[in-house]
């Protein structure tokens, strides 16, 4: 019981990381059409500037924040620079995004080395939390911690979406972006204010990925990997059809990690199949 | 890209090599070839064991017997058939006398398969662990002077059960055959001594959230056995820890080696106490190891790592015998390399970790090292050695025909009933 109790809990944990960086790779991708598959390098790179500014500062919620807005500001200066010149041009974007992340990815290895880093855990957060349950005894405190920031995410990307004039507008764009051009609204603006938020999203879970495991070249593809295979199930676009993702992919990984070690990788894909075999536009996304 | 078959390059290298010093005479340089991985997540490795290989040839002023030295290096990237492509290309289109490499254990296998069939050529392992190189099935012509994954646990299982009293542990290593020989090395003693295996965990390589093995482990255990390398070990290490796991562990070659123990921004108190095995000494007091680690240091400078790793070490020791075998025989490999070869099979060469010989599969027998993490006055975290395990040769001691009849090392195997 304490076992599975901790793996559901675990799954769920893992499935808040992935969220918070799946939410930013489906916004873009609903607005904008661009498969960002330098999503993953965002995620890393925001993981080793949050190590470096706590390192700098030795707060660890600074850390976070330096993360979120260095590679918001990176998003939205490729937005501006790059990808506005190639407007309507999906392949060549994604090439470019693909190009991109190999860039990224051998810089990072020049600057950072190839060995492992680990953010530390504010401390309040650090170790085991001791619940004295008897079912549950120890959890990782700073697991719980994630949960927490991917729900307060959750409700301000919500917040944001529906109640704001720029969410607004990221929403009449995922609908239909050739009317919401239209009515006059400089759309340019929109996709340079997504495209930072996604990116910063990215950022910011590398800095928490970094806290409960931790940064090393390889992981971008992971990640990007992950959050692909998340969106795809939930279908592109929905930040709604992200969270479900997340969470049935995080628990399926768990899941099949504990269980059945050596075939673990194998659910993630046979829940891909079946959605795309059943209801290809993936569970929330509209065809 | 297309390669040549095998024996054509095979046939083109003899040619030359019978051609060559007619035409040439002495003055042509003697052409070594070596492979190592200089690209991906091995790179670090890589060129460290290329680090290992420049200072064995420095010794000897990259001469011999009067003849220049010429190096020809091609990065490979843990793949067999990168270990291959480069074998090939280093033989037919460079030339090469003697290839020395390559670095991870299934690079080594495919080398030492490719090698049987190239004729005028000696190979030399570089780092490449995997016991079934030389064990079962060795090539007349591929010679390995560092030693394996299993060898390197040598002294640790009797250890942990004599010493700490630790008679029942569980094992959490990444599913491939290199963990499984280390594994297994750490097996055949631990069992032997009197210890169980509780539960065994497999993992696949580049797992980043063990939360749910953490769990999994049973509570009673006196110890857990761990045999991950690099970002994998601090991540379990790590999340055992926040998860409440308070059993010691105890480390496979790379659970505790430096790269883990410089791992940026964790907090491992815990590891302080760790033992663990393998090749290379950690901090040693002995005159010809400090004087190898000094040299390391002086030759290098900043690039260097805090300590020279195994790789160093294989590499060193690999090119360090090369260099002693043609030493011997003036560097006349013109016979087409009998005279080498068996210079090389009778070789008993002095290295920084004490001397090193080969068995009847051309596989080396030598000193094995036990370590036990602990903490300077700055509060770094080292591996101090603990304890020396001399000539431990593949079959860790066991007659051969006793050692092969166990099976391969495997997620299964070997069970403690086979070994007692």
């Amino acid at each position: 019981m304490t076992q599975f109790l901790a793996i559901t809990l675990n799954g769920l944990t893992l499935a808040a990381l992935y969220f918070i960086v799946a939410s930013g790779f489906t916004l873009v991708f609903g607005l904008m059409r661009n498969i960002n598959l330098a999503h993953g390098a965002f995620y890393l790179l925001g993981g080793y500037i949050g190590f470096e500014a706590l390192q700098a500062s030795g707060n660890w919620f600074f850390a976070v924040a330096a993360a979120f807005v260095a590679i918001a500001v990176l998003g939205a200066l490729l937005q501006m620079l790059v990808f506005r010149h190639l407007d309507g041009q999906e392949l060549r974007q994604t090439l470019i995004t693909l190009a991109l992340s190999i860039i990224l990815a051998d810089l990072m290895l020049w600057f950072w080395g190839g060995q492992t880093y680990q953010i530390a855990a504010p401390e309040a957060f650090q170790g085991p939390l001791r619940t004295g349950l008897d079912v549950l005894p120890a959890y990782p405190a700073m697991r719980l911690v994630n949960i927490g920031i991917a729900i307060v995410i959750g409700v301000l990307l919500w917040l944001f979406l529906t109640h704001t004039r720029t969410g607004m507008m990221i929403r009449a764009g995922v609908d239909d972006r050739a009317m919401l051009q239209a009515s006059g609204v400089n759309v340019h603006r929109v996709f340079a204010a997504t495209f930072a938020l996604g990116a910063g999203l990215a950022g910011l879970a590398g800095v928490l990925g970094g806290t409960v495991e931790s940064l090393s070249p390889g992981e971008d593809i992971r990640i990007l990997l992950a959050s692909l295979v998340v969106v795809i199930v939930g279908g592109m676009g929905s930040v709604v059809g992200s969270a479900v993702g997340a969470v049935l992919i995080g628990l399926a990984q768990q899941y099949g990690l504990a269980y059945t070690p050596t075939y673990g990788a194998l659910y993630t894909f046979v829940i891909l199949i079946v959605v795309l075999a059943v209801r290809p536009q993936g569970l929330f996304g509209r065809s | 890209m297309t390669h040549k078959p095998a024996k054509l390059a095979a046939t083109s290298a003899a040619v030359m090599l019978a051609v060559s010093p007619a035409v040439f005479g002495d003055d042509e340089p003697l052409v070594i070839g070596t492979m190592a991985t200089l690209e991906g997540a091995f790179a670090s490795a890589g060129e460290d064991g290329m680090r290992g290989f420049e200072m064995a040839l420095a010794e000897y002023d990259y001469e011999i017997g009067g003849r220049e030295i010429e190096v020809i290096t091609e990065s490979t990237d843990t793949t067999p058939e990168s270990a291959v492509n480069a074998a090939q290309k280093l033989v037919s289109v460079d030339d090469a006398d003697i290839l020395l490499g390559p670095l991870s254990g299934s690079e080594g296998i495919a080398v030492r398969d490719y090698s049987r069939n190239v004729d005028g050529v000696t190979f030399i392992n570089g780092a490449s662990a995997a016991q079934e190189t030389t064990l079962r099935n060795p090539s007349e012509n591929f010679f390995r002077f560092s030693t394996d994954g299993a060898q390197w646990m040598a002294g640790l299982g009797t250890y942990v059960v004599e010493e700490r009293g630790w008679d029942n542990v569980a094992t959490v290593a990444e599913d491939y055959s290199y963990p499984y020989s280390q594994v297994a090395g750490f097996l055949y003693e631990y069992c032997d001594a009197g210890g169980d295996v509780a539960e065994r965990f497999w993992m696949p390589i580049g797992t980043s959230d063990y939360s749910s093995i953490v769990y999994s482990i049973p509570p009673d255990v006196d110890a857990v056995f761990v045999a991950l390398t690099g970002a994998d070990a601090v991540d379990f290490l790590q999340q055992y820890r926040d998860a409440g796991g308070e059993a010691p562990i105890i480390g496979g070659t790379n659970t505790v080696d430096g790269t883990v123990l410089s791992a940026e921004g964790g907090q491992r108190d815990h590891l302080v106490g760790t033992p663990s095995a393998a090749p290379i000494p950690g901090d040693w007091d002995d005159a010809d190891w400090t004087a190898w680690v000094d040299r390391y240091h002086e030759m290098f400078g900043d690039d260097a790592l805090d300590e020279p790793s195994v790789f160093a070490h294989a590499y060193y020791t690999n090119a360090r015998a090369m260099m002693a075998a043609l030493d011997e025989i003036d560097g006349d490999i013109d016979d087409d390399h009998a005279n080498f070869q068996q210079a090389l099979a009778d070789l008993e060469v002095d290295t920084p970790t004490g001397p090193v010989g080969l068995d009847e599969n051309r596989a080396a027998i030598a000193n094995m090292f036990l370590r036990e993490v602990r903490q300077d006055d700055d509060g770094n975290l080292y591996n101090a050695n603990i304890g020396v395990t001399e000539n431990v040769s593949q079959t860790l001691g066991l007659p051969r025909d006793e050692f092969l009849a166990l099976e391969e090392p495997s997620r299964n195997h070997p069970q403690c009933s086979e070994i007692r």
